[in-house]
């Protein structure tokens, strides 16, 4: 990662990444440190050899660091750690003690045919999901950037509120828009007519019992939960462009299409890039909705990746150590992915 | 700015104004239309979760579902205010959430406010690689972090406790709230600062009189979306606190509502209701500076 910042000389060298001695970047180094007085009080000592190393940001950063070190840092080695060892049901209540077993927990992960399905799911679930948000979002954040003030307030505050709705409600509401017995998209398609795929065959349809079913109702609603984001900020891009470079290819006889994909698109793909990359993160790593949607971890057949991972640590009796393999392949998918999005900030000059 | 053909090619030349002024009012109609269907698209599963809650029981199993109540009724939301299902009642659940994030939010505003203060006003030598990994930790997956919790947890007595999760969610609030603070930071010029260190001002008086008016606009749009993370936060909760139903958080207590009795859909919408709709109206009261804060949050990094 640091690397990454490193590798190309190309983008603007953030403050940080020269190693030029300048440690005390403090505002008034000049005003403090002249008028030495005599006496001083052990509170001012420290201030002024604090200030002389310049430890400051460092003292500032240390509460931080150490909530972040201890609660997310450290966990994620010990998954590492926790992969290579053979930890369950009688480690954890220290009947026995835990013992490392080498690659064992991946091997047998590697072999379990569960695992490859709920990774394919996974994959085929962000394939499908990133895609979609993407065109729906940009083709809303289009339309907003056409409509009249008025209108465009409350068709954004609509969205926006599509996308706060909490995961844990959201799903709950959408098991409710599919259930078998008195829910509301059963009941529409059984009126649509034949010809156009509805009919008397979807009275009582299931949508969580199977994969395909209840995948296709969690893309529906990741789709509207990530959508709005997308829309508002391609909108805070498309404000960005200079109305001239439009009109000229109007002008030149350019349809809205080619407008779009000759004028719009190039101009606006750095935030293309990190819109899809951090869509692939959230939609690959998608737990909460899957969790409730597919009806606790019951449905097997129905497990993504991140499913499998749980149901591995949290079914009786526990596999903490395959949990933490699966978990650890989980991570470095995800982090190739977070690698790419990172990149792509720093050449948005995030780190200006 | 002479008008420009809207609908492409050699429209100007030949057809006359009141086409034209056809046109654009057809045009408008046309995109009013598709931006009200967008809404509707947006707001219909809310919508839908709110009638359903106020619907009896009768209207919910009919065989032609109506959009509003006929006969709208409280008794659904009776029953998840006196927890006539899982015998513990909503203010129960309210309160646990309630005390877990505005906890969280507190520490990690105020510990986030100090390591945004280093990272926006100081030069030193790890700032970009600490910026970097703030947004790596950011995006790890909690799914996979929470087996290492759990055990780590269990050993320090922390699980099925309300203190457990006040940790966690103010680890993962800080990585957002350090970011979006420090854009703030930044800004302050620094001459301000140096003007009233020349007057003997101290670092406390300039944090005070001088930092932290001009940032707490920030700090009041991070803890808006701190607090939201943590009132939202499901994974963790539900590994944490797995067995004591009366300390369980809101989002849980939702799921396990609609897990213990997946057909009463009037109660279970109505106690998602009273979840969601203060989220809504929170949304809804800070969203001009929400949505700049969002869009600096994506597109800056």
């Amino acid at each position: 990662m640091v690397t990454s910042s490193h590798s190309r000389p190309g983008t603007p060298s953030p403050a940080g990444s020269s190693p030029g001695h300048e440690p005390d970047g403090s505002p008034d180094r000049t005003s403090r440190s002249a008028p030495s007085a005599p006496v001083l009080s052990p509170r001012q000592r420290a201030a002024i050899w604090i200030r002389k190393r310049g430890l400051g940001p460092y003292l500032l950063l240390l509460p931080a660091t150490a909530v972040i070190a201890a609660l997310i840092l450290w966990p994620a080695v010990q998954i590492g750690l926790f992969s290579f060892q053979n930890y369950g049901l009688m480690q954890i209540s220290g009947v026995l003690p835990t013992q490392w077993i080498g690659f064992s927990n991946y091997s047998q992960i590697l072999h379990d045919p569960e695992f490859w399905s709920s990774l394919k799911v996974s994959l085929y679930f962000a394939v499908a999901v990133v895609p979609l948000t993407l065109i729906v979002g940009t083709l809303v954040g289009l339309l907003l950037a056409r409509l009249g003030p008025r209108m465009r307030t409350f068709v954004s505050i609509s969205a926006i509120l599509a996308w706060a709705t909490p995961a844990v409600s959201a799903s709950v509401i959408f098991a409710w828009l599919v259930d078998p017995d008195g829910g509301v998209v059963d009941w529409a398609l059984e009126k649509v007519p034949s010809w156009l795929g509805g009919g008397a065959h979807w009275a009582g349809f299931s949508w969580t019992n199977a994969p395909l079913p209840a995948y296709t109702v969690l893309t529906v609603m990741l789709v509207w939960t990530g959508f709005p984001f997308i829309a508002v900020t391609v909108l805070a891009g498309l404000r960005t462009l200079p109305p001239e470079l439009h009109e000229a290819a109007r002008v030149d006889g350019a349809g809205p299409w080619r407008n779009f994909w000759k004028v719009t698109f190039p101009l606006l793909r750095p935030i293309f890039l990190v819109l899809a990359l951090l869509s692939t993160i959230w939609d690959f790593g998608m737990f909460t909705q899957a969790y409730i949607v597919t009806g606790e971890l019951g449905n097997r057949d129905e497990y993504n990746l991140g499913l499998y991972e749980y149901s591995q640590a949290f079914t009786q009796p526990p596999h903490y150590g395959l949990a933490s393999a699966a978990a650890f392949v989980l991570t470095i998918i995800l982090l190739i992915v977070t690698v790419g999005y990172v990149r792509a900030a720093i050449k948005q000059g995030a780190f200006a | 700015m002479t008008s420009v053909p809207l609908s492409g090619r050699a429209a100007s030349g030949h057809r006359g104004r009141g086409i034209r002024k056809f046109n654009r009012a057809s045009r408008k109609a046309v995109l009013n239309l598709l931006g009200l269907l967008v809404a509707l698209f947006a707001l219909f599963p809310v919508l839908w979760m709110i009638s359903t809650a106020f619907k009896p029981a009768s209207e919910i199993y009919s065989l032609t579902p109506q959009p509003l109540p006929l006969h709208p009724t409280l008794a659904n939301f009776h029953a998840v205010f006196s927890g006539s299902v899982i015998g513990i009642s909503y203010w129960n659940f309210l309160k646990n959430s309630l005390f877990i994030t505005l906890v969280a939010v507190a520490l990690s505003s105020m510990i986030g406010l100090l390591a945004a203060i280093a990272l926006g006003r100081f030069k030193f030598k790890f700032r970009t690689t600490y910026l970097i990994v703030l947004l790596i930790v950011q995006l790890l997956p909690q799914q996979a972090l929470v087996v290492s919790l759990f055990i780590d947890f269990r050993k320090y007595n922390l699980l099925d406790s309300l203190v457990g999760l006040i940790l966690v969610y103010t680890a993962f609030a800080l990585p957002v709230t350090i970011w979006m603070l420090r854009n703030f930071a930044a800004t302050v010029p620094k001459d301000l600062e140096e003007a009233a260190a020349i007057d003997g001002a101290g670092a406390w008086t300039r944090f005070w009189r001088i930092l932290l008016p001009l940032i707490s606009p920030g700090l009041v749009s991070t803890s808006v979306f701190a607090f939201i993370f943590a009132y939202n936060e499901f994974v963790f909760a539900l590994t944490f606190l797995g067995t004591d139903t009366a300390k369980f958080t809101l989002p849980l207590y939702v799921q396990y509502f609609y897990g213990q009795n997946s057909t009463n859909w009037g109660a279970i919408m109505a106690s998602s209701t009273l979840f969601t709709i203060p989220v809504l109206a929170f949304f809804l009261f800070t969203q001009r500076r929400l949505a700049s804060g969002l869009v600096a949050g994506a597109v800056k990094g």
